[in-house]
């Protein structure tokens, strides 16, 4: 069986750091697979090389045997990239669902002058809508980002990432800034959107609801991969404890 | 009543040449300190043609594809360079364009080009043709704003990683922004040409880019109304009060300064504010107070 997503072999180096060394792992369909590692230990740049904006020295990134590797961002977000960042990061000018209006138009925005031939916005309005009701943020439809609490936001950003409609959805530390409520909602709307039928590679430092709604890990150290394989038995592996945990630290330490 | 046409005529002018500017700088938010070469290439471009015998209703397209196309081309090169380096790099354009037009004897060197015909529409026909087309561009502008082009610019303008992020191809939009603005931009030098029937180097200098950017920002980077507004009074201004006209750049300078340190929204950004405001009044006489 071929993956969703296939990475191989990656390596991406900043200067003289070597942030990923040779990294492969791949995404299956309809997997919530969870990316996780120490700080530093080059999860966020797999994403980024993923997406494309980072370009690694070599290796290469599949999407349903697409090869994606010398496509820019835009391109790949087209073939089905779907990507929330860690940071927020929304269109302020914009309402809400303005944000996801707006990616759930690229059909629409596919090329310059194509665009300017239409104008009718309702049927994108509609599905932005419908995605915010998943998230769970429908009440904050028509505000303005800067007024939203960071929770919303982090709603809004992942909102706007499934409005692409998505083969695979890409989380960057969406759990990241939460208080323990609301990480442990979010992180159930995660779960709900995968039981939909969303592929999706989670990347979270949360570790209590990584071990509770990953149904794989791949663990990164240093650019490489230290582990892959279900929760338990990647969290079992002594090279594993000692990477992420410190040396004799256990799996109830929850929060890293 | 001759002058008054003029003033039309140049205010018109004036209006055609900021909403081009303000596509590119309000709409997709990529800043040009250069928009006076555009205006110089159409007009450039058409006075070689008119006064070789083409008639005007063929330079006036013409005028706007050279200047589109030399678009083009500064827009494929700035596609790396964003804000503060833009700015620079576009304020280079300008610079080179002037530098280059001096030493051509083609295109009448120093002295520049004179004599350059009439349109024979006569001076209030002329007129009437320069407001029909200022309307048409600002029509366009506003259609623009609300198609999924304009959609997409605000994306670019707000943040152009993110657009990125969902799905937009910024460099081809970016492109398109700088065609269409200064093809805009030709269309008011063509219309500057035939107007004052003569051109030279220093009727498209870097004042000039800095009186339609003062006038993009004054009315409000982004609002096709402000941004007419404010070039017919700037333009309008210097002809009636003597003041004005010594002290023109000084003083767009100074509404530069006071504009993005106080308003950043421009008169447009006010008079929001103005209705917002006014607006919250009513709600607190009625008693319905919402949030």
């Amino acid at each position: 069986m071929t993956a969703l997503l296939e990475v191989r072999d990656v390596a991406v180096s900043f200067g003289g750091v070597r942030a990923l060394d040779g990294v492969t792992f791949a995404l299956q369909v309809g997997e919530l697979l969870g990316l996780i590692g120490p700080n530093g230990a080059g999860k966020t740049t797999a994403l980024r090389a993923i997406t494309g904006t980072v370009r690694p020295d070599r290796g290469t990134v599949t999407l349903e045997g697409l090869e994606l590797t010398r496509l820019p961002v835009h391109r790949r977000v087209r073939a089905g990239l779907g990507m929330s960042q860690q940071l927020v990061r929304p269109f302020r000018a914009m309402t809400a669902i303005e944000n996801v209006m707006l990616a759930a138009g690229t059909a629409k925005t596919h090329a310059p002058f194509g665009a300017l031939l239409k104008r009718d916005r309702g049927p994108e309005r509609e599905k932005a809508l419908a995605h915010l009701e998943t998230v769970g943020i429908a009440e904050a439809a028509e505000s303005a980002p800067d007024s939203l609490p960071l929770g919303t936001l982090k709603r809004l950003e992942m909102a706007r990432a499934l409005a692409l409609e998505p083969k695979v959805l890409l989380l960057d530390e969406p759990l990241a800034g939460l208080n323990h409520v609301e990480a442990r909602r979010l992180a159930d709307t995660i779960v709900e959107l995968n039981r939909g039928g969303v592929s999706i590679v989670l990347i979270e430092h949360n570790l209590g609801e990584v071990m509770r709604v990953c149904s794989r890990l791949v663990v990164l150290d240093n650019g490489r991969v230290l582990g892959d394989g279900a929760p338990e038995a990647v969290m079992a592996d002594p090279a594993v404890r000692t990477a992420y945990l410190g040396a004799g630290a256990g799996v109830e330490a929850g929060h890293a | 009543m001759e002058y008054e046409i003029t003033l039309m005529t140049l205010a018109g002018i004036a209006v055609i040449a900021a909403l081009g500017l303000n596509l590119i700088t309000g709409f997709c938010g990529q800043i040009s300190l250069g928009h006076a070469a555009f205006y110089g290439a159409g007009a450039y471009g058409a006075a070689m043609l008119t006064t070789n015998g083409v008639s005007f209703w063929l330079a006036l397209p013409a005028g706007a594809l050279v200047a589109g196309a030399l678009g083009l081309v500064v827009g494929l090169a700035s596609l790396r360079v964003r804000h503060d380096f833009l700015a620079i790099t576009t304020m280079g354009v300008g610079f080179l364009f002037i530098g280059v037009v001096r030493q051509q004897d083609a295109l009448g060197g120093e002295m520049g080009i004179y004599a350059i015909p009439d349109p024979g529409l006569g001076r209030l026909g002329y007129m009437v043709l320069v407001v029909v087309l200022a309307g048409l561009v600002a029509a366009f502008s506003l259609y623009l704003k609300r198609s999924w082009m304009g959609f997409a610019f605000d994306a670019i303008a707000d943040d152009e990683d993110t657009a990125l992020m969902v799905g937009i191809d910024v460099a081809r939009y970016k492109l398109a922004a700088f065609a269409m603005g200064t093809a805009i931009a030709g269309v008011a030098g063509v219309l500057y040409a035939h107007e004052i029937k003569y051109i030279g180097p220093d009727s498209f200098g870097f004042p000039e880019s800095i009186a339609m950017l003062a006038m993009v920002a004054v009315g409000g980077i982004g609002s096709v109304g402000g941004v007419a507004f404010a070039a017919v009074v700037m333009t309008v201004l210097p002809h009636w009060l003597q003041v004005v006209a010594e002290y023109k750049l000084l003083l767009y300078g100074a509404l530069l300064f006071a504009v993005m340190r106080f308003s950043p929204g421009g008169l447009a950004g006010l008079v929001r504010s103005w209705r917002t405001r006014a607006g919250g009044f009513r709600i607190a006489a009625t008693g319905k107070v919402e949030p």
